[in-house]
């Protein structure tokens, strides 16, 4: 599918800063273990496709106004391209990922490296407590919402709540496809977000229904399709292909979705966000804009 | 504070059930974290109690909760703990206790952990073993290849023993009022005053006093001479032939004067029927102790039909314990009294350790001796002429003392008609 962009050509209001995006080429992806229900060594994802849908992905998050930075992919680390799980980026600081599993651990070298380089000062999360970057934890205006159980701890999540001296609302995800935050639930703006409320447990479903005012509810179908795992630029949102409802939903709201596929990621559990870290803050993060 | 438990198994009390301290910070009222918690708790069949919480007050400030997590068995709260833990719910005392072996003998380690009344464990390989033989200003001896510990007088400290130093790993849990008992106590639960009607209070003790024997209980009684003094005597002793007390401790003078009165029926000289001042009845109580010297001690002058009559006599006649310490001033003493204060106040520790209900009637220095060897959870009633006794125990930590200001006969006389009352009615 291809996708229509509109771009801004008027003049009268230039964006306010550029999104700025991190990447990592899949030249080393493929499914060598299985950490989630998706992954199955036997379903390889096939590389040269793989290559061909993150460059349409990449493509196309220029095409709406992002600048991507890229970071090196490591041979033996098939999972660096998923970025998001890098750090949680807060202002200049990168708190740093530390992975449930050992395979994904030795990303993390790697991850602080680059955004260390890049002037972040990388941060660490307790020790012994597991948090798995941008993929765990997502701002909405001035709260992060944080997912826990999965990969990340609770209690992690609350650390980095009380250093950065804001809102934690920890949310309890159930359903082991929705592993990450980012698979079930996607801040589009300030008060407004996509998602599936049955990656949740009974309590993270009313507390998301109490902070969050405007939600877009995906269905199964569409959740199974990553729907939820959505990249925001500015009013752009980006998805796999297979979220027609999503779509829709999204357009009657003033926002251009697009859609661009990503099934070879998803073999893997991972979509366009996951393949993303936003280092500017992410389009709804209250703290971007103040 | 709050209480929850399921109302299938109302709040269980420590002795019970197992407990462990969790803390959990953030936001945790917006996020429902800590209803969860709750309910996790409870849907797992334990219990918990809010020790201790903050709300945080603007909108990024976090909460604080301190959480006593309680369950039927170890396994049950091993397996809440766990759950918890998930959400965020850390052990607050995640350390073992720290030992120290004793490098004096007779002394404990710098830095040692000194010891309440309060029911207390410590935590020795990840595991809460409670201490036993609780006692205030002690140490605690840890003994690990049999994952126990107890309290240690600092005199009986042996070389190399390892003790407790510092508070890491120990945890204490204050007394609280038996929730599940109706009041016992509850009308003398105030501070010591002669200004109270006396009748109810007397009868509150004589319950007890009647509950503990029927319930297998152990009553002790810490006794001075003021009970022989004033006449009271025979009162005690029909509480004894009864049954209802199990122990006596006194000095030397208690046992004297009630010797005295059975040999001359004087107490200090003092005719105890007719109130008048006997001839040369000043003599009577030398006399007394030295008929007992002659004759080998009170149980020798009991068993040889020599003594037949008093407190001491019931006391060898039906088989009550009695241990009388002795002090600087005594006159004689008699043979059974223990002039070592360190063997009398072992013994006492022996002795003590099953006791489960205590009436210290008429006795300063014996009182707050017995008061600093008994846990918290033993009840004392504290009965004196004078309050300066009852505050006195109050002051040196003995807090589940409850004081009755009164004459000793009055009390006794009441205890003991309330308690015929109670038989009749049983």
């Amino acid at each position: 599918m291809t996708s229509t962009i509109s771009t801004n050509t008027g003049g009268m209001t230039p964006p306010a800063r550029r999104a700025h995006i991190l990447m990592c080429p899949p030249d080393y992806y493929g499914i060598e273990y299985e950490i989630n229900p998706w992954m199955k060594r036997t379903r390889q994802a096939d590389r040269q496709t793989a290559l061909r849908q993150w460059q349409a992905l990449k493509a196309l998050l220029e095409k709406c106004g992002a600048e991507i930075s890229l970071l090196d992919p490591v041979p033996g680390l098939p999972d660096l391209v998923f970025t998001a799980n890098a750090a949680l980026i807060y202002k200049n600081r990168a708190i740093s990922a530390n992975f449930r599993y050992a395979q994904r651990q030795r990303e993390t070298p790697h991850d602080a490296r680059w955004l260390a380089d890049h002037g972040f000062v990388v941060e660490s999360v307790p020790e012994g407590l597991n948090f798995e970057g941008a993929g765990d934890a997502l701002f909405c205006g001035d709260t992060l919402f944080a997912g826990y159980r999965i990969r990340s701890d609770a209690a992690g999540m609350q650390a980095i709540g009380e250093r950065l001296g804001c809102r934690v609302i920890p949310l309890e995800l159930v359903n082991p496809y929705y592993y990450h935050l980012d698979t079930c639930f996607c801040p589009l703006k300030a008060g407004g977000a996509v998602w599936h409320p049955q990656a949740f447990d009974e309590y993270a479903m009313k507390a998301v229904r109490e902070h969050v005012a405007e939600l877009i509810e995906v269905d199964r179908a569409e959740a199974q399709r990553f729907a939820c795992n959505a990249v925001v630029v500015d009013r752009h949102v980006i998805t796999n292909t297979g979220c027609p409802k999503l779509h829709a939903e999204l357009l009657q709201r003033g926002f251009e979705p697009h859609e661009t596929t990503l099934d070879e990621f998803v073999k893997a559990g991972g979509s366009a966000k996951c393949l993303t870290l936003r280092l500017d803050g992410e389009e709804a993060a209250g703290w971007r804009n103040s | 504070m709050t209480t929850h438990a399921p109302s299938a198994a109302p709040s269980q009390t420590h002795a019970e059930s197992h407990v462990e301290e969790v803390e959990i910070r953030g936001h945790i009222i917006d996020s429902l974290l800590l209803p969860k918690i709750l309910d996790v708790i409870i849907g797992r069949g334990g219990a918990f109690r809010i020790k201790r919480i903050t709300i945080g007050q603007a909108r990024q400030d976090p909460s604080y909760a301190v959480v006593e997590v309680s369950a039927p068995t170890a396994a049950a709260l091993a397996e809440i703990l766990a759950q918890i833990a998930d959400h965020g719910a850390t052990p607050t005392q995640a350390r073992d206790c720290r030992l120290e072996a004793a490098d004096v003998a007779g002394a404990f380690p710098d830095g040692f952990y000194s010891t309440t009344n309060q029911r207390t464990e410590v935590r020795l390989a990840g595991q809460w073993i409670e201490v036993a033989d609780q006692e205030m200003d002690c140490g605690i001896v840890v003994d690990a290849a049999r994952k126990s510990a107890r309290c240690i007088p600092m005199n009986e400290v042996l070389l190399g023993e390892p003790i407790v130093v510092g508070h890491a790993g120990v945890r204490v849990f204050p007394q609280e009022r038996d929730a599940d008992h109706k009041p016992t106590f509850e009308f003398m639960s105030s501070a010591v005053s002669s200004e109270k009607p006396k009748g109810v209070a007397i009868r509150e003790v004589a319950a007890h006093l009647f509950r503990n024997q029927r319930e297998g209980g152990k009553t002790l009684v810490v006794g001075g001479p003021a009970i022989v003094h004033t006449g009271s005597g025979p009162h005690l002793c029909e509480l004894i032939r009864k049954g209802y007390i199990d122990r006596l401790f006194a000095g030397n003078a208690l046992a004297t004067h009630d010797i005295e009165q059975a040999i001359f029926g004087t107490s200090l000289g003092v005719n105890v029927d007719r109130g008048e001042l006997a001839e040369a009845g000043h003599e009577h109580h030398l006399r007394a102790i030295n008929c007992i010297r002659r004759w080998g001690g009170i149980r020798q002058a009991v068993e040889q039909g020599k003594l037949k009559s008093g407190i001491m006599y019931e006391c060898v006649r039906n088989n009550v314990d009695f241990l009388l310490a002795g002090s600087i001033r005594d006159d004689g003493p008699l043979p059974e009294v223990v002039t070592d204060v360190l063997v009398a106040q072992r013994e006492m520790r022996q002795k003590v350790r099953d006791v489960s209900f205590c009436l210290m009637i008429a006795t300063t220095l014996h009182s707050i001796a017995v008061g600093n060897l008994l846990p918290a959870w033993v009840k004392v009633v504290c009965v004196d002429i004078n309050p300066a006794t009852v505050i006195k125990l109050n002051d040196r930590g003995s807090f589940q003392t409850v004081g009755l200001v009164t004459d000793v006969e009055p009390f006794l006389r009441l205890v003991a008609q309330e308690i015929a009352e109670l038989e009749k009615k049983a």
